[in-house]
């Protein structure tokens, strides 16, 4: 590793209206080296990027320096030219082009005379591809390709700028396992060929993997630099949060308590196969396993939304069939999304309405709504689940989103639910809020409730749990009891 | 004057300012300006144009409320008063009993239900943009109701028909009572009904309104019914007052609807909007062009000015927003 | 070859019906199929073409305009009072101006959606009041039948009589439409700028964070439309020989069904200049050969009707089964994120 660093931030101030979003952040990255930016949803980690690629001015008294070469005003198309590529978390692709013309963008724009030389784009984007080693059909549609593949078209786009310094915001978290390890090597690989990449990740696990060292920020300021080296995933979440969080096992035996869900050999092509399990009142079985491994259609399923090609779902020894989740949901099965911005909440909407949209029927009088009845139910689940809010009528989305799960989980209480399925129950909740989450779970176990979560990671199940199964390739693989099992056994069978 | 703004915001919603800003200033100019404007006659020059316009505009609110939009709506209201003006012909014409005119009415009413559940049911199961469904249905309700017709008109009705377009009860324009009853009916079923609620749920997110166990498309196919039952009402009260059905009468009010609603502070990407101020700008539209009238000017100077001074609310609230921002950040 | 089908789906669907349209046309009436009635649809459809690949431009960069029709109404007035008052004018003054005229009317609605962000389908709602209150206003709707000597003389470029006795002719509108066509081609497809409207149509935002010029993209596409409107106009104001204000009134929202009907998607980044070309003529072929079958005018605007909402119908039901439900949620997830 040179000694000159490649790009060298000091003393870095942004501030959006009367709040400090970056306190004096200084940055540096090495020519070649993988970096990763950590911390929480909120610390600065995207402001930091946008002040980098120009999108955000820094105030007075910053020091950036690329190459070598002190920089005073930063532009979009200057960080362009000086090599600096971001590839955004939502990857900035547009789907209804090819993948030619999507990798070669920039030709496509800066071409000579006005016009567009669709050779050069094309050749171009065989270039930057083979360089990846990948081989695509450059003329098919963006919007065909799996996200994967897209992500390797965002790269490969960020290559044919003649890229020196890469920034790849959350790039595994919409991947799959084995597409996440593949993009990992393609990071490895552009890196030796002298290209830095910056990683911006909440999946410690691969953080931890990839990368030589790791900047933590919280709360706008830097919080320091280290070497990967004898760093581990708590370690970094301890720095991340400022916390220290101990775990222990919950797990207890429920055999006396009666069956309340039982699924039998459930099967929905491509999706899962021969999938059993019993669910005991007030048990909470913990599904864990790498995206893709077929739980959040086992999940739909058992929600009403998908129905399987075999196999039977009893609810209390009845059989159930059902026609859309509204069947589900009059049965008492609650289903918390995993993608809370856009199916689990209707963020633009008050907190009051999304509290009560699944459970209109228990506040109509007289078939009409009963203001006063649904302030009622908002002001109880508010304060028994402990949101912070405004007022009951203020948008959703202005709440965090440890306090926007709170509601969302308020919303299926609601309903007086019997079964509440939690799928990734924690994604987009910072690390510090999560604990709160899972005290609720388990209180509301204790109150006999029958729970399954769902996560990818282990041991947010492990520690949470009464059973833990493992699945992949929509199957069942293997069920663990946390009191005898340890969390390195499951762990290891997770990313085996 | 902060909570004066804080005390109206409480007591209306904020989405009353800026047609009540605009009431106020275009009763000010006029009442300046014109000194017969504040007067009965301009009220009930107002009170028998408003309907028509005013029901059309009910018809579109739901639609619009949905994120979607029903371009449908004028020729809707033909059919359905071609309908009820085929249910009297066939009864005598002339001399069509009253029986028949409520025959006649249940006939209007169908056909536009018919109408709006057949867009309904085709928004809400193919998924195609409402601007496109609506729009492929208006012309070819146009073309049905042009080819039934032949392209004339059809009149000749009861006298006793008349009044609902033209009479009035203790001094009370009778359109404008049914107009009044269509908005209470409307202001109730988006506040207080199920339906209510979850088309404003679906305006703003569909799938996550179907996740929580919404029936989306059965919301959407009501929409649209109640939107076609609403044009209905608006033809019988066409057919009344003009005393004849014409394939193309109010077409020219299609846009005017959108622009009311939007004027009312309907959100332009659905799921925000109430009926109330939606009301109070329908009022403003309507005053401004009888207080133009008044002055000599004629309704294509008021068709112009509704458009400007749709622009500047819009513009307004534009400023206002990015003012609110700039404070922040000063802050 | 299967390439070029997959890319363009929806033009050959179009074909497909067309032909199929044209082989049952010419079995219904023998003079469906001939080549002067070919050009007479042509001649007939040349107005909306151009009007129709104006507003592709407004809908691939992502917008909507609902004002064009009248604005070229406002055009065909103001150019004929301007060149009369002038002294007569001739065919390139008349194009100067009228595109001219034309352009500043869609940068008024670029001003409007950029400047103060008044969304696309309310600032043109707004203006086509405007418009065509102001223009009833001021001309009292007081038609010209007097147009000046060059733009109402018909102006045949190439014409030659069959054996059957009827006239093939290529006039001044076809050729105007084709050039038009070419043009708009040629800058949507060809050109850095059209790359750059695509792609603000397809992912607003994506195109922001590259660096393109949002408020240049803006002005291009509504004058772009406001260019075409003002030929368009011109040109319907020599094929009727008359100037009429309300004559356009109404049309656009014809256009906008025969646009979308070939292709283009409302909500930006997708559309060609030949799917526009096929839907205007899906349209006047079908109204060409129910006339020639002597079904009643007031039956076919019905059957028209029906064809373009089944049309609709079915291809936004195909379409939105093709899209990916990963692109779906990924795509809300961008936007929100």
């Amino acid at each position: 590793m040179s000694a000159e660093p490649l790009l060298s931030l000091k003393n870095i101030r942004v501030t959006f209206g009367g709040v400090r979003a970056l306190k004096g952040v200084s940055f540096e990255v090495n020519p070649g080296e993988v970096h990763c930016l950590a911390g929480e949803n909120g610390c600065g980690k995207s402001t930091l990027i946008k002040v980098i690629t120009g999108v955000y001015k820094p105030e007075e008294g910053a020091e950036f320096v690329f190459d070598g070469k002190p920089i005073s005003g930063m532009t979009p198309t200057l960080a362009q030219t000086l090599g600096i590529q971001v590839i955004w978390q939502d990857l900035a692709l547009f789907s209804e082009m090819s993948v030619a013309e999507n990798i070669g963008f920039q030709l496509a724009v800066t071409g000579k005379f006005g016009l567009i030389n669709k050779r050069a784009i094309d050749e171009a984007a065989e270039k930057a591809l083979a360089r990846l080693g990948v081989s695509l059909d450059i003329h098919q549609p963006l919007k065909e390709l799996p996200i994967a593949q897209r992500q390797i078209v965002a790269i490969a786009r960020a290559l044919v700028g003649e890229a020196r310094l890469v920034f790849m915001d959350e790039p595994t978290a919409s991947l799959t396992q084995s597409e996440a390890d593949y993009l990992i090597g393609i990071v490895r690989n552009l890196s030796a060929s002298g290209i830095a990449v910056v990683f911006v990740s909440h999946r410690l696990a691969e953080v931890l993997e990839i990368s030589h060292r790791i900047t933590v920020l919280r709360d706008g300021a830097l919080v320091g630099v280290y070497p990967v080296e004898g760093m581990t995933q708590s370690r970094v979440t301890e720095l991340m949060t400022g916390r220290n969080f101990d775990s222990a096992v919950i797990a207890a035996d429920h055999d006396d308590a009666p069956v309340v869900l039982s699924v039998r050999n459930l099967t929905r092509n491509g999706e899962f196969v021969d999938v059993s399990f019993d669910l005991r009142r007030g048990e909470t079985l913990g599904i864990t396993g790498l995206l893709g491994a077929g739980r959040t259609e086992l999940a739909l399923t058992l929600f009403g939304m998908h129905k399987p090609h075999s196999g039977e779902i009893l609810l209390e020894g009845q059989k159930v069939s059902f026609g859309s989740n509204r069947d589900a949901i009059r049965a008492g099965i609650a289903y918390l999304s995993e993608d809370r911005l856009s199916l689990g909440l209707n963020q633009p909407q008050s907190i009051a309405d999304n509290l009560v949209m699944a459970s209109l029927d228990r506040i109509l009088s007289g078939g009409l709504i009963s203001p006063t009845r649904k302030a009622d139910v908002v002001s109880r689940w508010i304060s028994e689940l402990g949101v912070k809010i405004g007022t009951p009528d203020d948008p959703i989305r202005t709440l965090s989103g440890g306090n926007q799960q709170r509601v969302a989980i308020a919303k299926w209480l609601a309903i007086g639910p019997k079964i509440l399925i939690l799928d990734a129950p924690t994604v987009g909740v910072d690390v510090g809020a999560r604990a709160g989450i899972f005290e609720i779970v388990r209180k509301l176990a204790a109150e006999g409730l029958s729970i399954i979560i769902i996560s990818d990671e282990p041991p947010e199940v492990y520690f949470n749990a009464d059973r833990v199964v493992h699945m992949a390739d929509g199957r069942f693989q293997a069920v663990y009891d946390p009191r005898r099992a340890s969390l390195n056994e499951l762990e290891s069978a997770v990313y085996a | 004057m902060k909570t004066l703004v804080q005390k109206f915001n409480a007591a209306f919603g904020a989405d009353m300012g800026g047609p009540v800003i605009a009431f106020v200033a275009v009763m000010l100019i006029f009442g300046l300006a014109a000194d017969n404007f504040l007067s009965m006659a301009t009220f009930g020059s107002v009170a028998f144009q408003l309907p028509e316009l005013g029901l059309l505009t009910l018809a579109m609110l739901l639609p619009l409320l949905t994120g979607g939009i029903n371009l449908s709506i004028t020729f809707a209201a033909n059919l359905s008063g071609l309908a009820a003006a085929w249910v009297l012909q066939a009864h005598g014409g002339v001399d069509a009993p009253a029986s028949a005119f409520l025959f006649a009415c249940l006939a209007a009413l169908a056909t536009g239900a018919a109408s709006g559940a057949l867009t309904g049911v085709a928004i809400a199961y193919t998924r195609a943009h409402p601007i496109l469904v609506t729009l492929s249905m208006m012309i070819f309700l146009r073309g049905l109701g042009e080819f039934l017709t032949r392209g004339g008109d059809v009149s000749g009705f009861p006298a006793y028909i008349a009044p609902i377009g033209h009479g009035s009860v203790f001094g009370f324009p009778i359109p404008l009572l049914i107009f009044i009853i269509c908005v209470a009916l409307w202001h109730v079923l988006l506040v207080r009904s199920k339906l209510g609620f979850g088309l404003l749920m679906i305006g703003s997110n569909m799938e996550a309104a179907h996740y929580s166990g919404l029936n989306t498309r059965k919301i959407l196919v009501l929409v649209y019914t109640l939107s076609g039952l609403m044009c209905a009402v608006a033809g019988i009260i066409m057919l009344a007052r003009f005393n004849s059905v014409r394939v193309g009468h109010g077409e020219s009010y299609l846009l005017i609807t959108v622009l009311a609603a939007f004027l009312g502070g309907i959100n332009p990407f659905g799921g925000f909007g109430r009926v109330l101020p939606v009301f109070v700008a329908l009022i403003v539209l309507q005053l401004l062009s009888s207080g133009l009238n008044l002055m000599g000017a004629n309704q294509h100077l008021a068709t112009a000015l509704w458009g400007v001074l749709m622009i500047v609310v819009m513009a307004a609230r534009t400023l206002a927003s990015n003012y609110r921002i700039f404070m922040r950040k000063k802050a | 070859m299967r390439r070029l089908i997959q890319g363009r789906t929806t033009e050959f669907t179009l074909l497909a019906v067309m032909v199929l349209l044209c082989v049952g046309l010419s079995f219904g009436t023998d003079r469906f199929l001939t080549i002067s009635n070919a050009f007479d649809v042509l001649n007939v459809s040349a107005v909306n073409i151009i009007f129709a690949v104006g507003l592709l431009v407004v809908l691939i960069s992502g917008g909507i305009d609902i004002s064009f029709a009248v604005a070229a109404s406002v055009v065909q007035y103001l150019t004929v009072l301007a060149l009369t008052a002038l002294g007569g004018g001739n065919w390139a003054e008349g194009f100067l101006v009228a595109g001219i005229i034309g352009i500043g009317l869609g940068a008024i609605n670029a001003f409007l959606v950029y400047r103060l962000q008044i969304i696309s389908i309310v600032a043109t709602i707004s203006t086509f009041n405007i418009f065509f209150g102001l223009l009833m206003f001021f001309t009292k709707g007081v038609s010209i039948y007097n147009l000046p000597d060059w733009l109402s003389t018909r102006v045949v470029f190439y014409e030659h009589e069959m054996a059957d006795g009827s006239w093939v002719e290529l006039t001044l509108p076809v050729v105007v439409m084709i050039l038009c066509c070419a043009a708009t081609s040629f800058m949507i497809s060809r050109t850095t700028t059209g790359r750059k409207l695509y792609a603000f149509g397809d992912n607003p935002e994506g195109a922001r964070r590259f660096g393109i010029n949002i408020s240049a993209m803006h002005y291009i596409s509504f004058g772009w439309l406001g260019l075409m409107a003002g030929i368009a106009g011109l040109m319907q104001a020599h094929y009727a020989q008359e100037v009429v204000p309300n004559a356009l009134y109404g049309r656009e929202l014809d256009v906008l069904a025969a646009t979308v009907l070939g292709g283009a998607r409302l909500g930006g980044g997708k559309g060609s200049v030949m799917g526009c070309v096929l839907g205007v003529l899906l349209v006047s072929i079908t109204q060409n050969g129910l006339n020639l079958m002597g079904v009643s005018p007031f039956a076919f605007k019905m059957i028209v009707g029906a064809i373009i909402l089944i049309a609709i119908t079915l291809s936004s039901a195909r379409f939105d089964k093709l899209l990916p439900d990963t692109l779906k949620s990924s795509a809300r997830k961008g936007g929100q994120g």
